[in-house]
């Protein structure tokens, strides 16, 4: 049971942090200065998650640090969905990518925080209130740029139709005995609840929403695009190059 | 990143009850609801917040720097009109 629970916290710290790394690559680049805070604030409220999600694996059987579990492990060790590694491309995908992981990790959350366990309960409940204003930003830029200029329209577009194959493995079944144990909800049963954010925020972004077809899948087997190796090339240099190092 | 489409909002802040809201900054948003997510992100990071207004700067009719003679100068010379000029009889308290 504890290395079940242990492999559930880190797909979603995995997540967490494999999308706030990603988030915070545009310190420095984004739009405007505006924007900028907002990316670097969704990004550390990811990698604030991803810490406390680490942190009580390691108290649960990992044996690991938060710090081994996310520096030391390499791309086949990390089971994070394959949607949130890919590269940022523009900022329609960033802001596309964001708002459909969002409007699946908010009633995630929701679920988890009523929890069996009570750790993990609390965290999912303060991700909750961070996951909700993920969503809702995410969802005002995909307005805006569906509904924007002709340019913006095409990107938002472009960037649906690309991420699109990647949305299935967010509704991959989760671990049944955790399921059945009430620790951890079924990812399955909220996919209704995810169509409606969706369909709901397209239509107002007259945006389409792209045909369902062949999903990409691998992420949770530590089977990953080659995206994750270099991203974490980056991301663990200095602890690998610096062991031990404190900071 | 044009100021027409992006135009400057004045940001104000709450910081608990009781307390007005304060000019604190401002923010380049497309509209209102960006305006208020970019004041968000960009002036209530350290907590400091419970509440927050934005106005559009071009709402705001501000006085002419060069009316400062005759606006303000005139009141240095009326020192009556601090309260502090006024002896308070102890029996009037705290005020």
């Amino acid at each position: 049971m504890s290395d079940r629970f242990s492999a559930m916290l880190l797909r979603r710290a995995d997540d967490a942090l494999v999308l706030g790394h990603r988030l915070s690559e545009w310190t420095g680049h984004a739009p405007s200065l505006e924007e900028e805070l907002a990316l670097a604030n969704l990004a550390l409220d990811l990698i604030g998650q991803a810490r406390a999600l680490y942190t009580l694996a390691a108290g649960r059987g990992t044996g690991e640090d938060e710090d081994a579990l996310a520096y030391l492990r390499g791309d086949r060790e990390y089971t994070n969905l394959l949607l949130l590694e890919l590269p940022n491309g523009d900022f329609a995908v960033t802001i596309a990518r964001l708002f459909l992981y969002a409007a699946f990790i908010d009633p995630f959350w929701r679920g988890l925080s009523a929890s069996r366990d009570p750790d993990l309960a609390a965290i999912a409940a303060k991700a909750e209130k961070e996951s909700a204003y993920h969503l809702r930003h995410s969802a005002e830029w995909l307005i805006r740029l569906g509904d924007g200029t002709d340019e913006s329209h095409r990107r938002a577009q472009a960037a649906l139709d690309r991420l699109w194959p990647y949305t299935g493995e967010m509704f991959e079944p989760e671990d049944e005995v955790l399921v059945a144990a009430d620790i951890c909800p079924e990812p399955a049963g909220l996919r209704e609840a995810w169509n409606r954010t969706v369909d709901s925020v397209l239509a107002e972004a007259t945006l389409a929403r792209p045909a369902e077809g062949w999903m990409q899948s691998g992420g949770r087997a530590g089977r990953h695009t080659e995206h994750l190796g270099h991203m974490l090339a980056v991301m663990q240099s200095v602890a690998r190059g610096f062991p031990a190092a404190k900071w | 990143m044009t100021e027409a489409r992006t135009p400057l909002w004045e940001v104000f802040i709450r910081s608990r009850n009781g307390l007005s809201h304060r000019h604190v900054g401002s923010v380049h948003a497309a509209d209102a609801t960006m305006a208020l997510a970019a004041a968000r992100d960009v002036y209530t990071r350290r907590g400091e917040g419970l509440s927050i207004w934005v106005v559009p700067s071009a709402s705001i009719t501000a006085s002419d720097p060069a009316d400062k003679a005759m606006l303000f100068e005139p009141t240095a010379s009326k020192i009556y009109r601090h309260p502090t000029f006024y002896e308070v009889p102890d029996e009037v308290g705290h005020m």
